[in-house]
């Protein structure tokens, strides 16, 4: 029980990451590292929208925060592993690749998808947030009192 | 990884969906206008039991918004795995069902369904029954979309009497066989044949 919920933990970051790469980055990845595997579609690459919710603080009632656009596709590998993706925007190619990223990642080539497509993706990802929060911070004006006047 | 469906159970899906369902919608469409006619309805490949028309009614006509009751052997796990992965329905019981699905023994009896209320008869069950013979001879049923009269097997004509006495409510009932399927709406009124043979 606690190797499955592990293991479903371990592929929800592994699809949150892959729903929030850059364009195009996926399948670049993909492609240095394996060659695509054979797969049949068990759901072609489909453009929908989904309700995006949000919860002010984290804490607070959830309120709809608005709709954005998504790509989704199933897939099962030739050895019968299936691999589910959704990822943000239009992006059919994108899609596909993180989807047998994600059934790789069921099968012996699990630690092959993390060292060459996970980890520089995540490392990517986190270098990008960083330089925004750094360019954020620059803006941050701090507030002082040194004299409240009230002598 | 078993909860996740095989991969085997999550394939026979529409190959073109747009296309497919249109087609399949089509085909309900006519049935529904023409009762007693039966009519050819495929493009779904589902797990065993479904059959192939009841697979393809469910993809054209369910989703998130369609609350879907499994009667008997219909509820087992390779269905509805299939049915949440192709549809996203919600599989849930009887009496807060839009949809029924299953044989007629198992799906009776009717009493649990929502016929819908006076303000809108069109909250109610459609069920979709799955028949092993699916013929035009039987029983005779009357009514709009049916120039004189038309015949059609039925599984029970007393049900299907008091179902009608309830319009505009009731229930509007889909019969499956294979790749056939006919339809038989609240409005209809059936009876005896001649040469009805009892079932």
């Amino acid at each position: 029980m606690n190797t499955s919920a592990t293991l479903q933990a371990e592929r929800q970051v592994t699809l949150s990451l892959l729903a929030k790469a850059p364009q195009a980055r996926v399948p670049e990845l993909l492609d240095a590292a394996f060659e695509r595997p054979a797969f049949t579609w068990l759901r072609t690459p489909e453009i929908g929208s989904v309700m995006v919710r949000g919860r002010a603080g984290g804490t607070g009632a959830p309120f709809n925060l608005g709709e954005m656009t998504i790509t989704r596709c199933t897939l099962r590998l030739a050895t019968g592993e299936v691999g589910h993706a959704y990822v943000q925007g239009r992006r059919k190619a994108d899609a596909e690749a993180s989807a047998i990223i994600d059934a790789l990642m069921q099968t012996d080539k699990a630690d092959l998808a993390r060292t060459a497509v996970l980890g520089p993706l995540q490392a990517e990802m986190a270098k990008t947030c960083e330089k925004r929060a750094a360019k954020a911070a620059a803006t941050k004006v701090d507030f002082f009192t040194l004299v409240r006047g009230e002598d | 990884m078993q909860a996740y469906g095989s991969g085997d159970t999550l394939s026979g899906g529409f190959t073109n969906p747009p296309i497919d369902a249109a087609y399949a919608f089509r085909s309900i469409m006519q049935a529904m206008a023409q009762p007693g006619s039966i009519h050819i309805l495929f493009g779904a490949t589902p797990p065993a039991p479904l059959s192939v028309a009841a697979g393809t009614a469910i993809l054209t006509m369910c989703d998130t918004d369609t609350p879907i009751y499994l009667a008997g052997k219909f509820d087992c796990l390779d269905v509805r795995n299939w049915i949440t992965f192709h549809t996203g329905a919600p599989i849930t019981h009887a009496a807060n069902c839009t949809f029924a699905i299953g044989c007629w023994a198992e799906l009776l009896p009717v009493t649990a369904y929502p016929i819908g209320t006076s303000e809108y008869p069109d909250r109610s069950a459609t069920l979709i029954v799955e028949t092993d013979n699916l013929c035009q001879s039987g029983f005779t049923l009357k009514g709009p979309g049916i120039r004189e009269t038309a015949m059609l097997s039925l599984p029970n004509i007393e049900i299907i009497k008091a179902n009608h006495a309830l319009f505009p409510l009731g229930l509007d009932f889909l019969f499956t066989c294979q790749v056939n399927v006919a339809a038989l709406p609240r409005s209809i009124e059936v009876s005896l044949s001649a040469n009805a043979e009892i079932h």
